[in-house]
């Protein structure tokens, strides 16, 4: 059985997804490539200086696809691509069937027999459902969520503190 | 709410098929229902579908889940089909709100609080919750941590 119980949000762990800059601002996210949300609120944070550690939250009834576009994006990591197909499937939410996923997977050069093994594995599923048990555990409930590290701990953020365009960098 | 240890009371609510679900439902089985205020809004949407995610892992624990409103059961039907979801719905359209008041979970607006409960297998009632406002949505962590997880 998956511990479910109410936990703090983990810190960044070895092969958790982060990019920035070191020395800039860290927030943790919680998403899921599926939702319009996110996609607005992933360009609103590359306009800033921060160090985006993203986490999935792939909710099924929601969004029927998340949950292979969250495989998709980890198996692209399995290839060292995964902020590359991360970006490119929040460009087109529309496009998320398993061509759509093939034809991305081609555009970034994958082994595509590799990416279409492992985004099916048992491996990957188990990663994307890690990311989403730990979010559950931190009491999200929605996405996009957000947080912030302060003093080692782990503070909810509103995403709408994104919203205003005058700190963008 | 009713309270830990208080013992649930008697009603009865509408399944999907029509037929009666009373406190002798109850019995035997760990029960966690979910007050909602209304069928195909926005937060009640976003609960349904998360706890959708974590069901599994209740039916594991042995527990059964069910939404409890007091939309109409044909509109309780059409909501859970729309979302894709598998929570069992149970109707407290009429009389309007008795269940729901009989848990002390009745909004003053006329319709459930959003509010939580866990009723172990004699009735009693384990956990209950709720949410500060119909607004907010109680994480599903909340019923695992009654759970003993």
């Amino acid at each position: 059985m998956r511990e479910l119980g109410s936990a703090p949000v983990p810190e960044a762990r070895g092969d958790d997804h982060l990019r920035g800059l070191a020395d800039a601002p860290l927030v943790i996210e919680y998403a899921d490539f599926e939702c319009p949300f996110c996609a607005v609120l992933e360009q609103r944070l590359a306009r800033r200086r921060l160090r985006v550690l993203f986490r999935h939250f792939p909710v099924r009834s929601s969004h029927p696809r998340a949950w292979a576009a969250a495989c998709a994006a980890e198996a692209a990591g399995r290839q060292e691509r995964f902020w590359e197909m991360h970006d490119l499937l929040f460009a087109d939410q529309a496009r998320l069937e398993d061509p759509h996923l093939w034809r991305r997977a081609e555009a970034l050069g994958l082994d595509l027999e590799r990416f279409d093994s492992d985004r099916r594995s048992d491996e990957v599923r188990a990663r994307v459902r890690r990311d989403f048990d730990s979010g559950v555990r931190a009491g999200v409930v929605t996405t996009p969520a957000l947080f912030t590290l302060e003093a080692g701990r782990a503070q909810r953020i509103d995403p709408k503190t994104f919203d205003r365009r005058d700190d963008e960098r | 709410m009713i309270s830990a240890g208080g013992l649930a009371p008697e009603f009865t609510l509408k399944r999907e098929d029509g037929s009666d679900f009373t406190q002798s439902d109850l019995e035997g089985q760990t029960t966690v229902l979910v007050f909602y205020p209304f069928a195909f809004s926005p937060v009640c949407t976003d609960q349904l579908n998360l706890y959708e995610e974590v069901l599994d892992e209740l039916t594991a624990r042995g527990v059964t889940m069910y939404g409890v409103s007091c939309d109409a059961t044909y509109s309780q039907t059409a909501f859970r089909e729309k979302l894709g979801v598998t929570i069992e719905q149970l109707s407290d359209f009429e009389p309007k709100g008795e269940t729901c008041r009989a848990f002390d979970a009745y909004h003053p607006g006329g319709f459930p609080q959003r509010a939580l409960t866990i009723i172990g297998p004699d009735r009693v009632v384990t956990w209950s919750y709720q949410a500060p406002s119909p607004g907010d949505l109680p994480g599903a962590n909340l019923i695992f941590d009654a759970l003993g997880d």
